[in-house]
């Protein structure tokens, strides 16, 4: 796992109080982690704070799933 | 239109001197203050470094982490006691109309907590807030979240008024099921105000004691040393029914609720008038609210926050009231023992006053050390010691800043 997936992983661990071994690539936010709206408006905004960048809201609605955080940020840090 | 009569069936607490009932009144009984160091945050540098704060309180008895982190502590002490209540009561939720119960719940400030940590970290050059900022701060949330948690989808509304708005609450929800427009009422106050903000706040004003050396004896109420109130935190919530219904289901009753007053001082932001007129009015409007006369009260829990002036002028408006008979009811201030919980003090007072029916014993007002000229002292007080004596009728006192003010009558049952 790169360093990017696995600090995506934690973060989601610790807002959404899932179990890692639920956080997949495949899983999504909302249908498989429970997040709701707002969850998943501030998982966007401690990604950001994590990797120091800006993820416009058009691209964050993009962003349903673990494995499209993880490849958005890999790409926006490169 | 014939009103229904309103009984409570189901209490909860968390608050100063214990995290819940049985704990509460066993240290109300004793005289037993809340006051301690501030823990939770560093206070070396206020002027006042101490507060009655709620101690070893287990959020995750009464939800799982992840929700936690979504509310504010206030939150966290109203779900607590709803819960409490809740199962106190022993209501069957299958048996439940959920369209008929409803939720008015009371909170002076709401999210202090939420509100200064999000404004602490603003930047102006990225100005961003945590989506949870509004919904955790907001004062109304801990009533919305307690009806989710019990899919009540009667009535539901908050009470904002310093620190009467517990009792404007439960005043609101006693009128709820007395008019017919509901059947069950969860109700009560929470406050979380013990922080940063909260502390250097009331510092200001001036209305804080900054007895550091003695936190114990700092909330002192009527005694002629008195510097002020000690802020307090938590919560006490009741389950409210319609008499026949609770009768009917075999619920444990523990006292009626008969009346409600509420008047204005109309005078000051926030010091009280010096004659005690709005004190006197909602006394009264209390009183002849329950159908009983001046005679009938056995015991006033008093507003009493060991305030300079707020001590002199509820005395006062207690004999212009009650005139003769002031000195033959019983009077304390339990504020000597758990602080001033601001919103939730009307909660955790009335559930006092409600036990004093209970048990048939007055608690204290402890730290009297010295008589103040300015007090008629002929008033019984109960300095330092629980007394015991029937009690048939209760009546609990709260203002709050705004000059708003709201007296709760109970009643044995």
């Amino acid at each position: 796992m790169s360093d990017v997936a696995a600090k995506v992983k934690a973060i989601i661990v610790d807002k959404l109080g899932v179990d890692e071994s639920e956080v997949t690539n495949e899983a999504s936010f909302t249908n498989d982690l429970g997040a709701d709206s707002l969850d998943t408006v501030e998982l966007i905004m401690e990604f950001e704070k994590e990797f120091d960048l800006a993820i416009p809201d058009d691209q964050a609605e993009k962003i349903s799933t673990v494995g499209e955080a993880i490849a958005h940020i890999e790409e926006a840090v490169k | 239109m014939e009103l229904k009569r309103v009984v409570i069936t189901g209490v909860g607490t968390v608050n100063p001197l214990g995290n819940s009932v049985n704990e509460y009144w066993d240290n109300l009984q004793k005289g037993v203050s809340g006051a301690t160091p501030i823990s939770k945050f560093d206070a070396s540098k206020y002027k006042t470094q101490f507060a009655c704060e709620v101690k070893n309180f287990d959020v995750e008895q009464y939800m799982e982490r992840k929700e936690a982190r979504k509310y504010d502590l206030y939150t966290h002490y109203a779900l607590a006691t709803a819960t409490q209540a809740m199962t106190d009561s022993g209501l069957d939720m299958e048996r439940i109309d959920h369209d008929r119960a409803g939720v008015i719940w009371g909170a002076g400030i709401g999210g202090l907590q939420t509100f200064f940590e999000e404004t602490r970290s603003f930047r102006e050059d990225n100005p961003r807030f945590s989506p949870f900022f509004i919904p955790k701060m907001i004062a109304n949330m801990a009533g919305g979240l307690i009806s989710i948690r019990y899919r009540f989808r009667g009535p539901n509304f908050t009470t904002v008024t310093a620190c009467a708005s517990a009792s404007h609450a439960i005043i609101e929800a006693f009128n709820m099921i007395r008019l017919g427009r509901a059947e069950l009422m969860i109700t009560g106050g929470s406050e979380a105000a013990v922080n940063e903000a909260g502390v250097a706040g009331f510092n200001s004003m001036r209305a804080i004691s900054t007895r550091n050396d003695d936190p114990k004896t700092a909330s002192r109420p009527f005694d002629k040393d008195r510097d002020g109130f000690v802020i307090g935190e938590g919560s006490a919530a009741f389950i409210l029914e319609e008499y026949e219904s609770a009768k009917k289901r075999g619920a444990h009753i523990y006292a009626e609720i008969v009346g409600g007053g509420m008047s204005s001082d109309a005078f000051h932001m926030t010091a009280p008038d010096p004659e005690g007129r709005g004190a006197e009015l909602v006394m009264k409007w209390a009183i002849e609210d329950a159908g009983l006369k001046p005679e009938d009260v056995d015991y006033i829990n008093v507003h009493g926050t060991s305030t300079p002036l707020g001590d002199i002028a509820e005395p006062k408006a207690i004999i212009k009231m009650f005139g003769e008979h002031a000195y033959k009811l019983s009077i304390s201030s339990t504020k000597s023992m758990t602080g001033h919980l601001l919103g939730a003090a009307g909660a955790v007072e009335g559930l006092a006053s409600v036990l004093a029916i209970k048990n048939s014993l007055i608690p204290p007002t402890i730290n009297h050390f010295t008589d103040d000229p300015e007090i008629d002292n002929r008033l019984d007080f109960t300095f330092n010691v629980a007394k015991q004596k029937n009690v048939n009728i209760a009546i609990s006192n709260t203002f709050g800043f705004g000059g708003h003010n709201a007296t709760l009558v109970f009643k044995k049952l």
